[in-house]
C-alpha cells in the first residue's frame, strides 16, 4: 500500500516535471554539465595551461572555437575545466549550508520557545549583514582559495534552509506521527531525524536547486574580484578578469566565460522552479 | 503608534550587538593568532603593523575584553586608523565614500521601483498573456545573469563599440573646467552604467514579487465585492487591489538593501567608483584590517536603518495592523 502510493507520487512528480519544457530543458543543461565536468580532459582539445606565446589573444577560430587568451591558451579549454569548478563549489557550498540550515532550523521549530526565539534572532541578524561584506571580510582574514570559498559561501547561506526547515517543523510536529512516536518512547532526535525530517525535504531540495546556481554565482564574482579560486586555476569567474582587463581588443575573453556561467545558473534556476511546481498539489 | 516607534528603535540595540559580535568573531577566524597570518600572507606587512594590529584589537588581553574595549572605540565611531600610507582615522576614510554609493543605490532603488512594479502589475492582470510570458522570461535572465558579466558586456557595448559613455570613474580629466550644466552631464554619463547594472540585477526580483502578491490579492474576498459592487475593471485592480499587494513590498525592498550594498562591491570595482564597496573591496586586497571591520559594521548599521524606517513607514501605511 505504501509503495504503491509513493510510486503513483513518483510517477505524478515524473508526468508533471516531464511536461514543463523549461523544467527539462534545465535538467538537460545540468546533466550536460556534469558529462563536460566529469570528461573535460577527454573533450578539451586542447590542454587548458598549455601556454603559446605565438598564439596570444587569438579570435575564435575552427582550430580556437573561443579564442585564445594573452597567454595563448585555448579559451573553449579551460572553459571545459572551468565547469568542474562551478560544479564543486556549488554543491560543497549548499551542502555546508543545507548542513547548517537544517540542523539550525530543524531545532528551532521542532523544540520552539526560547530555542527557536534565539535562533530565529541569529538568522534575522545574519540577514542584516550585507553578505558580500561578510563573504570578502572572511576571505580577507583567511587565504583565498577554492576551499575557503565553499565554506565561506556556505556559512553565509544558510539562513532561507534554516527559515523553510522551521516552518515545516512547525506544521509536522502536530502531526499523529509525531505524538505516536513520542508515546512510543522515541528520542527527540531520531524523530527530528527519521520521522519529521524525510518530510520536510522537499522544500528544501528546490532550495537547493536554487540555491546552487547562487553560489556559482558568488564563486565566479570572488573569482572574477581575484579573490576566489586563484589562477592559473582555470574557473569562469577568473577567466572574466582577463576579459576586463583586454575588454579593448578581446571581446571574446569576455563574452563566452559569462555565457557559460549565465547558462549554468539558468540551467539551476529552470530545474529548480520545475521541481517546485511539479512537487505542489495545487499546480496541475 | 509612537510606543511602538519607540520600542522598535531600541531593538535596534540588541541588533547591533550581535552584528558587532559576529564582525569581532571574523577577527579571530583565523587560526591562531591573526596576526601570525598577517605576516605569513602578507610579507609587506611589516613588525610596525603587527604591533599596530595587536595594539588596535587588544590581541593579548582575555577575549571577552578585546570585544568590550573595541565596541567601547566604535560606540564612538573609533574605528582606528587605516594601515594604508595615508593613515588616515578609518571613520573619515568611509563617511567621505559614503554619499556615492548612497547616490547610486537609490538611482537605482528609483528606476527599480518604477519600472519593476509596473511589469509585476500588469503581468498579475494579464495571467498567461504574452506580456507575462515575456516578462517570466525576463525574470528568470535577471535572476541567473551574473552582475559583472552585465557589466562587462554593457562596457564592451556603450563604451567600446558606441562609445557613448566613458568606461570607468565618475568624473572625466577635464571636469573642473566644465561649466556646471556640463558637469552635471559628465556625472550623468559616468554613472549611467553603473546605475542601470546595479537596477537590472535588483528589477527580476521586485517585479515576480509583485506580480505574486498581485495574484494573491486578486482572489480575496474584498476584490470579488468590489467587482459585485459594479466598480470598473481599472478601479477594482488599480485602487482595491494594487493598494493591497503593493504593501509588502515595502519590506522586501528594505531586505534587498543588504544585496544592493554589497553589490556596490563588484560594480564599484568594475567602474573604478570612489564608493564604499571599492574601498572595502581595495582594503580587503591590501589587508587593511581597521577598514574592512569598519565598512562591515557600517555597511551593517545602514541596513538596519533601513530595516527600522521600512517597519515603521509599514505600520504607518497598513492601518490593519496594530502593535503594542
Amino acid at each position: 500500500m505504501i509503495n504503491g502510493s509513493s510510486r503513483s507520487y513518483a510517477r505524478i512528480f515524473i508526468n508533471k516535471f516531464s511536461r514543463d519544457h523549461l523544467a527539462v530543458a534545465g535538467g538537460v543543461i545540468v546533466i550536460v554539465l556534469f558529462i563536460v565536468a566529469i570528461f573535460a580532459p577527454f573533450l578539451a582539445p586542447y590542454d587548458p595551461a598549455m601556454i603559446n606565446t605565438k598564439n596570444i589573444l587569438a579570435e575564435p577560430s575552427l582550430s580556437h572555437l573561443c579564442g585564445t587568451d594573452d597567454l595563448g591558451r585555448d579559451v573553449f579549454s579551460r572553459m571545459l575545466y572551468g565547469a568542474r569548478i562551478s560544479l564543486t563549489v556549488g554543491f560543497v557550498a549548499i551542502g555546508i549550508a543545507i548542513l547548517i540550515g537544517v540542523i539550525i532550523g530543524a531545532s528551532a521549530g521542532y523544540f520552539g520557545g526560547w530555542v527557536d526565539d534565539v535562533l530565529m534572532r541569529f538568522v534575522d541578524l545574519m540577514l542584516t549583514i550585507p553578505t558580500f561584506f561578510l563573504i570578502l571580510a572572511v576571505i580577507a582574514f583567511m587565504e583565498p582559495s577554492i576551499y575557503n570559498i565553499m565554506v565561506v559561501i556556505g556559512i553565509t547561506g544558510w539562513m532561507s534552509v534554516a527559515r523553510l526547515v522551521r516552518a515545516e517543523f512547525l506544521s509536522l510536529k502536530t502531526h499523529e506521527f509525531v505524538a505516536a512516536a513520542k508515546a512510543l518512547g522515541v528520542s527527540n532526535i531520531m524523530i527530528i531525524i527519521k520521522h519529521i525530517l524525510p518530510n520536510s525535504m522537499s522544500p528544501v531540495l528546490v532550495s537547493a536547486t536554487l540555491g546552487i546556481g547562487g553560489a556559482i554565482l558568488t564563486e565566479s564574482a570572488l573569482s572574477f574580484l581575484g579573490i576566489g579560486v586563484q589562477p592559473p586555476t582555470p574557473s569562469w569567474g577568473n577567466m572574466l578578469t582577463l576579459g576586463k582587463d583586454n575588454i579593448e581588443f578581446a571581446w571574446w575573453l569576455s563574452v563566452y566565460p559569462g555565457l557559460a556561467i549565465f547558462i549554468t545558473v539558468m540551467g539551476y534556476n529552470l530545474l529548480g522552479e520545475g521541481i517546485r511546481d511539479a512537487l505542489d498539489p495545487r499546480i496541475n | 503608534m509612537s510606543v511602538y516607534v519607540i520600542k522598535r528603535t531600541l531593538m535596534m540595540v540588541p541588533m547591533m550587538i550581535g552584528i558587532t559580535m559576529i564582525s569581532f568573531l571574523i577577527i579571530h577566524l583565523a587560526p591562531g593568532d591573526p596576526t601570525e597570518m598577517l605576516t605569513d600572507l602578507n610579507p609587506h606587512s611589516s613588525a610596525e603593523s603587527l604591533k599596530k594590529l595587536r595594539e588596535l584589537y587588544n590581541l593579548d588581553k582575555p577575549l571577552a575584553f578585546q570585544y568590550f574595549l573595541w565596541v567601547k572605540d566604535i560606540a564612538i565611531l573609533d574605528f582606528g586608523t587605516s594601515f594604508s600610507q595615508d593613515a588616515r582615522p578609518v571613520i573619515d576614510k568611509i563617511s567621505e565614500r559614503i554619499p556615492i554609493t548612497l547616490l547610486i543605490n537609490a538611482l537605482s532603488l528609483i528606476i527599480i521601483i518604477v519600472i519593476a512594479i509596473p511589469i509585476g502589475v500588469v503581468s498579475a492582470t494579464k495571467q498567461y498573456s504574452l506580456f507575462d510570458k515575456a516578462s517570466s522570461i525576463f525574470v528568470f535572465f535577471g535572476f541567473s545573469m551574473p552582475t559583472f558579466w552585465l557589466a562587462l558586456l554593457l562596457m564592451i557595448l556603450f563604451g567600446v563599440i558606441l562609445g557613448w559613455f566613458p568606461i570607468s570613474g565618475i568624473t572625466s580629466f577635464n571636469h573642473d573646467q566644465l561649466t556646471p550644466f556640463y558637469k552635471l552631464v559628465d556625472y550623468v554619463k559616468h554613472l549611467f552604467m553603473p546605475v542601470l547594472v546595479s537596477a537590472l540585477t535588483g528589477l527580476a526580483g521586485l517585479s515576480r514579487f509583485t506580480r505574486q502578491n498581485m495574484l494573491e490579492v486578486i482572489l480575496q474576498d474584498y476584490i470579488v465585492t468590489a467587482r459585485a459592487k459594479g466598480l470598473s475593471e481599472r478601479r477594482v485592480i488599480y485602487k482595491h487591489a494594487m493598494k493591497n499587494a503593493l504593501l509588502p513590498v515595502i519590506t522586501i525592498m528594505a531586505l534587498s538593501l543588504p544585496g544592493l550594498i554589497g553589490g556596490s562591491v563588484i560594480f564599484e570595482s568594475i567602474y573604478s567608483i570612489p564608493g564604499m564597496g571599492q574601498l572595502f573591496f581595495q582594503s580587503v586586497m591590501s589587508r587593511d584590517y581597521p577598514v574592512i571591520m569598519g565598512v562591515l559594521v557600517i555597511g551593517s548599521f545602514l541596513t538596519l536603518v533601513a530595516n527600522l524606517l521600512a517597519d515603521i513607514t509599514y505600520a504607518f501605511v497598513d492601518p490593519r495592523i496594530t502593535y503594542d
